[in-house]
């Protein structure tokens, strides 16, 4: 099934690029997220299973492939508006679908590959998809952003290969040169330290690019900042995903050897000063989307805090993954509608949102109250955890750390959202107004919502999986 | 024999750090890719002829004539002037990079491996290294792109004192070049020069939090 997926995918690329016709176009993405949802369901009923060698449906790549379903609905419903309301020339029309079904195809199946060369070489693909998108407007600025994607993902995925290339070093020395995910499980006990030392460093700079933690998270942040929003809304969640499905299965093999507690060390050191760079920005930033993509980067700080910390804290990260996958794409594919009124991506220009796109704002209200993780937010459950994880580790001055960098963060994200809503913005003309249905907003109700559930009623499958991708970890 | 080759990658290095105009690091990177092709062709004995016959090829023809001839039709085609701009004068790039290699081969006699040949490791990290510096220190983007190139080869390097084992990943290693330069040269560093009028890193300082 998956080469028949592949293929499929590939041909609805290739025909979404050849193509200049618009419901052509439309039918081809339509036919596409049949495709995406087939697939799924054909997964779901081969759990545990291997296909084509180099792919498994195993709990953690089931759980994301579902996330990134559900996310791809939206995607291509906001996808769809945006490009009806930006009636550029019918080349740049297929090539952003093109890219967008080239982008979800290679994120989905990196999640699935339970090689770590396959996972590479997916990764790789999806950065070449994704400045596709990012260059979707071929303006200057635009341009830089997408060259600073493209260099920055370039070095990091060569930082990858490097990794690859020491671990197979490693390997010799147990007498294997399988370098799939099982095979370096199976041997991890033999791996020589040092190269593995060297490639887990390697590795992990190399996938901080996709995650958005330090030392890698600058590209992303213009990417999501000049990439159309429904694009950013899947860069800023299933691409970070991949990025953490990257680092998370090679922290399986290293947790596994002596070098468990290093690697927990690194682990948190990036961690922590990914929070205090998002804390940093979020205080001083006034962009909108590039705050969003701040908020990305201070979430997947978390969730690395919550792996390095062990324990229940490997469960909050597998959770607030997905969970904040459902909330951030939802706060991007809202950050559409605000543009289209204000025409401007500065909060100072940006104000009384409530009067002018009551629906719009509510879901904003809402996706604060869902990022800042307060409850009823599902991400408050995952975060609570990853506090506990980091309480039971005897990590106390960190945890006090990160909760008043939280603080901060939650303080200057509220500023600026309750400025958003309710101060009547800098000279702005609102005479002449487009007019948004409420139903745009619908998606975004159904992710926050899902996100809630998950959070606080999780269904007893859901919890079995996530349960399932961390068996191997030394509890 | 593969050792001379590898050395005089390494001198290479020390050309590129006193050349002075962009042609000349053309010339170097294609150089490299010729040595490269000795390199893979006396090196790699375990692996199967049509895959040998690939790689080869991919040196060959990838490294060492499509992907200069390209940067020149860049160079050309943008108006780049010839000189390549570095921030720091020429005699202090030349100690840099020695000190580079110095301290890689301290660092690979550090090292007690058997399986790992020493000559290869240091070669692969000097070059590395001194990709890594030729970005940190050159202003133009197209020296950019031409300091990634260096990274490759270096990568590459490194790949081949792992490849007789384990072929797949040279083929990977190949896999990265062509992907990353197409992606870099092929897609928009065409475009570049049309929407930026001069090719400099300082242009490029538009995005950022206001």
């Amino acid at each position: 099934m998956i080469l028949i997926y592949l293929i499929g995918a590939f041909l609805i690329v290739i025909g979404l690029f050849v193509n200049r016709n618009k419901i052509i176009n439309y039918s081809l993405l339509g036919f596409f997220i049949l495709l995406q949802w087939t697939f799924t369901i054909y997964s779901l009923y081969h759990f545990r299973t291997t296909e084509l060698d180099y792919f498994s449906f195993d709990s953690l790549g089931i759980l994301l492939l579902v996330t990134l379903s559900i996310v791809a609905i939206p995607a291509a419903i906001h996808s769809f508006i945006y490009i009806e309301n930006h009636p550029d020339n019918p080349e740049t029309r297929s090539i952003y679908f093109a890219a967008l079904v080239g982008l979800l195809t290679a994120t989905g199946v990196g999640y699935l590959s339970n090689h770590i060369a396959v996972t590479w070489i997916f990764t790789e693909i999806t950065t070449l998809c994704a400045s596709a998108l990012i260059y979707h407007h071929r303006t200057k600025l635009a341009l830089e952003g997408t060259w600073k994607y493209v260099f920055i993902c370039a070095i990091s995925i060569t930082f990858v290969f490097i990794g690859i290339l020491f671990l197979s070093l490693s390997l010799t020395h147990a007498g294997s040169d399988d370098l799939s995910f099982k095979n370096l499980y199976a041997n991890s006990a033999k791996l020589n330290p040092f190269w593995l030392r060297l490639s887990f460093l390697f590795i992990f700079t190399g996938f901080t690019a996709k995650l958005g933690l330090v030392p890698m998270f600058t590209a992303g942040i213009d990417a999501k900042d000049k990439a159309p929003a429904p694009a950013g809304a899947l860069l800023a969640s299933v691409l970070m995903n991949l990025g953490f499905v990257g680092i998370f299965r090679f922290y399986i093999v290293i947790a596994n050897t002596p070098l468990h507690h290093w690697a927990n060390v690194v682990i948190g050191i990036a961690a922590f000063l990914s929070l205090f760079v998002a804390t940093v920005y979020m205080i001083k930033v006034k962009n909108l989307k590039r705050m969003f993509a701040y908020s990305g980067i201070e979430h997947m700080g978390l969730v690395m805090l919550g792996v390095a910390a062990g324990g229940i804290g490997y469960y909050a990260a597998i959770l607030h993954v997905i969970l904040h996958a459902f909330v951030k794409s939802a706060v991007f594919f809202q950050y559409n509608q605000i543009y289209r009124i204000y025409q401007n991506k500065s909060i100072y220009h940006i104000g009384n949102y409530f009067k002018y796109n009551t629906t719009g704002a509510i879901v904003i209200l809402l996706a604060f109250i869902s990022t800042s993780a307060m409850p009823p937010s599902g991400l408050f459950v995952s975060e609570f955890l990853i506090f506990r994880s980091l309480f039971e580790a005897n990590q106390v001055l960190v945890l006090i750390a990160v909760l008043l960098l939280l603080t901060m963060i939650i303080w200057a994200f509220g500023k600026n959202i309750f400025k958003i809503l309710f101060i009547p913005p800098v000279d702005f003309d609102d005479s002449n107004l487009p007019k948004i249905s409420p139903w745009e907003s619908s998606t975004q109700f159904i992710l926050l919502a899902g996100a809630v559930y998950l959070g606080l009623n999780p269904p007893a499958e859901f919890v079995q999986l996530i349960k399932e991708s961390i068996m191997l970890l030394p509890h | 024999m593969i050792h001379v080759f590898l050395i005089i990658f390494l001198i290479s290095l020390f050309y590129m750090a006193i050349a002075n105009r962009m042609l000349t690091y053309i010339r170097v990177i294609a150089l490299q890719g010729v040595l490269l092709f000795f390199v893979v062709f006396l090196q790699l004995k375990e692996i199967s002829t049509l895959n040998l016959v690939l790689i080869l090829l991919e040196t060959i023809i990838f490294k060492s004539l499509a992907v200069p001839m390209f940067l020149r039709y860049i160079l050309k085609r943008n108006k780049i002037t010839r000189e390549a701009e570095p921030f720091l004068p020429n005699f202090v790039s030349l100690i840099i990079i020695t000190v580079i290699v110095v301290v890689t081969i301290l660092l690979s006699h550090s090292i007690k491996d058997v399986n790992l040949d020493k000559i290869f490791f240091v070669v692969a990290l000097s070059t590395l290294f001194t990709g890594l510096y030729f970005i940190a220190s050159r202003r133009k983007i197209i020296t950019h792109v031409m300091g990634y190139l260096v990274i490759e080869n270096g990568v590459f390097v490194l790949s081949l004192a792992v490849g007789n084992e384990m072929p797949m990943l040279v083929n990977l290693g190949i896999m990265l070049d062509i992907f990353a330069s197409v992606l870099i040269l092929g897609i928009f560093l065409n475009k570049i020069g049309d929407v930026f009028k001069e090719v400099d890193v300082d242009q490029l300082t538009n995005l950022k939090d206001y």
